[in-house]
């Protein structure tokens, strides 16, 4: 065994008393949908486990191997969830991707992604501007309902997706930084769109501004907002995450509010639990900073429901919609029944329940772009029950979830519509 | 060593894809539910179809490779634990066809790699009951639940695995293929194979197909808690049910450390004061007939001093009821780092005996240990709660387990009612048998598997 594995052992003993509650019974086997497609048990999280403790110990030499199992997983978080002994696998995973990567390095091209870009919202965001700007010359309309693109050259890294187009205008271009006083509604909250509603969804956040609105609530939207960082994290670049976290922390910490509020998911659990847990080597100032500010993160759906309080109509009728539990919301977060109450509060529509409504749509961010036939074949079991249900609309609470789906739905020809829950409420109003 | 030559002939045979020979994957195949020592096999085989599996087992057996098949590695006693020398892993999850669901003749006919609870739900759609239920059987594989003999919760009604299994068609070491059993209710021709398999734990053949016996499901239950401040009147309760002609379908029991875990965990309301929990469900074929059994029990219940006693009025009462049972595995899991869950059974009226003998190992050993379990048939599962990486605790766990069944067999019990015995318990099996017992074992092994290739030092160690 090198010195250097040695090393890399030693790092991995921090997460020791966290592997050691794994009892190996097997049972995230039921719900891991990467281990339902590839039935390899280095893909589900108890192998995973394993494989890291061994990695620990030294009894495995092939790191790479070792990472390119850990790789394997969309971050759901059906694992944990389901877990008997209440392991903490997602916190492990992120930690050992962490680790791992500082030991083997990141690759070429997600270095310069990350470090180059994500991390310079400025730079980031005006190559996203020009680039809409020509999208249509490299994509044609695959599908009306949906709107999404399919790859009219063939383009590699668009392969045979039908991904959404970049939008005309991104929410930042549409909507003026905002920094408004409440009203009767009391509260005053941060808006934190995130990069997928900014760029592709944003309508999401302008449905999402317009509910603030009418509730009277206070909302402070500014400028030079970053990327949640989960990208970098989940790729195991602690640095680049840390930049964005403090870059977002600064400018949020400008003012006061009561909650800070995201259309997303993921980033809705990254901000309140990933931002704590990797402390790592930050000063202990930064680190209560930053867990004072990922207290204040709720989901809109969350704050709509449970906080501002909405009106409910008698039961609905008129279009199907049924929901899509994303796992970031529901399994990191435990919030369902918010979403879904959104959706009844439009007389206009009915929510009807498809099968396994939590069972993960395969999009997992890096995921789905280094495993994207894998991530097809998961998104596919959901677009199947999207399509049982018979459903007109799908309406979920992620922006990533609403790209997954989309491109399932759109490569299978389906007139279903894909919405977030905020655009369902927002009509209402 | 596994030679190029070979290795290529398993690519050829199984798919590059599934002969696994990296470190990782290897890796990944080296540990099941067991606390044992992992050890890593050589080469991880998975064939997809029936030829190839007899094919894998005859070239294993012409190389002299130890070969150990694994369904789910959900077992508790190391029973997937490969050899230490040039140990092959078999996968059976390429195989998880059901072949067939017969209404008419009440069977099916399944791939080994089948799902328990995947099959449960398929036969359930056709209006059928395959009722064994093992806690690991939304993961379990048939072929798994048939090696192991798997119980569960309905074990005191409905029985075990072995009271469903009508036949095994299964590869012999050779790569023969050996037929047993039937599709009939009677069959009497030739030695009773099919039973003999049940429980080999993979060392005697290696199963292909296996036909289930099905049931018509009950169409009526209900469910009941009752509280007792003393463990000896909830045992006098059980001995009563049955005394009076009622055969629950299930009846659990936790004991109050137990209690206390799961309250400490769900916060429940829980009485952390009760010496003992017993959770009883009636079922039947006729509503009135489950309801007037349901009464009896608790009528039994109180008379036999319970101190308090709820009855479900429609399912979500009922599966708040059985919260507390569905949450002792996780509580007790959670409260430290290891877990060893322990399945030492002894006859009903003894259980109350078992659990103070329990009580007094963990006190005298300094460790924590709360039981739960099958209180219908004395099937315990003491679990041991500790850190397998404090090296003298883990040894006083050791001491522990080893007193736990020395009283188990003075009871007139058994080592273990469902989690079988690999190589956890083999060195204890001649305790409760005898050595000709032993003997008498390795002779039928050494029949029909000369060069001890199929999972070997399985039970009967050697
Ligand atoms: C949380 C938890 C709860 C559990 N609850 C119960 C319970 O309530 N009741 C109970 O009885 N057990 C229980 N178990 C133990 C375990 O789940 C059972 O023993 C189960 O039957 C194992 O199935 P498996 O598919 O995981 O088999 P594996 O662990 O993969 O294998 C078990 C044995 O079967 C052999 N085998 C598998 N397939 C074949 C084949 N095709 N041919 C020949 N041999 C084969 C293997 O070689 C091995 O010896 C529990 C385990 C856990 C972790
Ligand atoms: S369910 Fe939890 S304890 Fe069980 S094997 Fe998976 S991670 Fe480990
Ligand atoms: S996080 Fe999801 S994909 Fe990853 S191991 Fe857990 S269940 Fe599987």
């Amino acid at each position: 065994m090198s010195a250097d594995v040695h090393q890399l052992a030693k790092m991995l003993h921090e997460l020791d008393d966290q592997l050691v509650g794994c009892m190996k019974c097997g049972l995230c086997q039921a719900v891991c949908p990467v281990f339902s497609e590839t039935m390899r048990e280095g893909d589900v999280a108890r192998g995973k486990i394993a494989l890291l403790e061994n990695l620990a110990h030294e009894m495995i030499s092939d790191a790479q191997g070792v990472q390119e199992k850990l790789n394997m997983c969309l971050l759901c978080g059906s694992c944990a969830a389901n877990c008997p002994s209440g392991v903490k696998v997602l916190d492990i995973f992120l930690k050992a991707r962490v680790i791992v990567n500082t030991y083997l390095g990141l690759p070429a091209a997600k270095k310069a992604i990350f470090k180059g870009l994500l991390t310079r919202p400025v730079v980031f965001n005006s190559l996203l501007d020009v680039a809409s700007k020509f999208q249509g010359v490299f994509t044609k309309q695959a599908s009306d309902i949906i709107g999404s693109s399919c790859a009219r050259i063939n383009a590699p890294i668009i392969g045979q997706r039908h991904f959404m187009p970049l939008a005309k205008k991104s929410l930042r271009k549409l909507e003026k930084p905002r920094n408004s006083r409440p009203g009767k509604g009391g509260y005053r909250v941060a808006f934190f769109p995130g990069c997928l509603v900014d760029k592709i969804y944003p309508h999401v956040g302008q449905a999402v501004l317009k509910a603030l609105e009418h509730h009277e609530i206070g909302v402070y939207m500014p400028s030079g907002q970053a990327c949640c960082g989960i990208p970098a994290l989940s790729s195991g670049d602690k640095e680049s995450f840390d930049t964005l976290v403090t870059t977002n922390l600064e400018i949020f910490e400008k003012e006061n509010f009561d909650y800070l509020l995201t259309p997303c998911a993921t980033c809705t659990a990254t901000m309140h639990e990933l931002w704590p847990l990797m402390s790592g080597n930050r000063t202990q100032t930064l680190q209560e900073r930053i867990e004072a500010m990922s207290k204040k993160v709720m989901d809109v759906t969350q704050f709509m429901v449970d906080v501002v309080g909405i009106e409910m109509p008698e039961a609905g009728s008129g279009t199907k919609v049924t929901y899509h539990d994303p796992c970031h919301l529901k399994k990191s977060m435990g919030v369902s029944a918010q979403p879904r109450a959104l959706v009844r509060s439009n007389a206009r529509m009915e929510l009807i329940e498809m099968a396994e409504p939590d069972r993960c749509c395969g999009c997992g961010g890096s995921f789905n772009l280094e495993h994207y036939n894998l991530s097809k074949d998961i998104g596919t079991i959901k677009r199947d029950h999207i399509v049982a249900s018979g459903a007109a609309v799908v309406a979920t609470a992620c922006p990533a979830c609403m790209l997954q789906i989309s491109d399932m739905l759109s490569q299978h020809g389906d007139p279903v519509a894909v919405r977030h829950v905020m655009e369902i409420y927002a009509e209402t109003l | 060593m596994i030679s190029p030559a070979l290795l290529k002939e398993f690519q050829s045979l199984l798919g590059k894809d599934n002969v696994m020979d990296s470190e990782a994957d290897r890796h990944a195949y080296s540990y099941d539910a067991a606390v044992l020592d992992a050890v890593v096999p050589e080469l991880v085989l998975k064939p997809t179809n029936s030829e190839q599996l007899g094919r894998t087992v005859a070239l294993c057996n012409e190389n002299g490779l130890p070969m150990t098949v694994r369904g789910a590695g959900t077992n508790l006693s190391g029973g997937t634990i490969p050899t230490k020398e040039h140990g092959i892993v078999i996968l059976t999850n390429g195989l998880n066809k059901i072949l067939e669901i017969n209404e008419q003749d009440l069977y099916a006919v399944v791939e080994p790699g089948v799902v328990t609870a995947k099959f449960a739900a398929e036969v359930a759609k056709r209006g059928l009951f395959y009722p064994p239920d093992p806690g690991s059987q939304a993961v379990s594989t048939l072929g798994g639940n048939v090696a192991e003999n798997a119980g569960g919760l309905r074990g005191l009604k409905y029985g075990v695995t072995k009271d469903y299994v009508m036949g095994v068609n299964f590869w012999n070491v050779e790569g023969e293929y050996v037929k047993s059993g039937g599709k009939t209710v009677k069959c009497v021709t030739g030695l009773n194979i099919a039973q003999l398999m049940v429980g080999s734990e993979g060392t005697l053949g290696v199963y292909d197909q296996i036909i289930l016996k099905l049931v018509p499901p009950p169409v009526a239950s209900k469910a009941m808690l009752a509280e007792y401040d003393d463990i000896n009147k909830a045992s006098e309760t059980v001995a009563a049910i049955i005394a009076n002609k009622i055969v629950p379908c299930t009846l659990e029991f936790l004991d109050n450390a137990t209690i206390r875990y799961v309250e400490d965990f769900t916060k429940a309301g829980l009485p952390c004061d009760a010496a003992a929990i017993l959770l009883i469900e009636v079922d039947g074929g006729h509503q009135a007939l489950v309801d007037d059994d349901a009464a009896k029990v608790v009528e039994i219940c109180k008379k036999n001093g319970a101190l308090q006693v709820q009855m479900a009025k429609d399912a979500a009462e009922k599966h708040k009821l059985w919260e507390a049972r569905r949450n002792a595995l996780p509580a007790l899991a959670r409260a430290r780092p290891t877990t060893v869950l322990e399945d030492a059974t002894v006859p009903r009226s003894q259980v109350p005996a078992m659990i103070k003998a329990i009580n007094d190992i963990a006190e005298k050993y300094k460790l924590h240990i709360g039981t739960f379990g099958h209180a219908g048939d004395g099937n315990l599962h003491p679990t041991i709660l500790t850190d397998r990486r404090d090296k003298a605790e883990f040894a006083r766990v050791e001491q522990a387990i080893d007193e736990i069944f020395d009283v188990a067999l003075k009871l007139d019990g058994t080592l273990s009612g469902e989690h079988g015995i690999g190589i956890a318990k083999a060195k204890w099996l001649e305790k409760e048998t005898s050595k000709a017992t032993i003997l008498y074992s390795r002779q039928l092994k050494k029949a029909v598997d000369p060069k001890y290739l199929l999972n070997p030092g399985k039970i009967i160690g050697g």
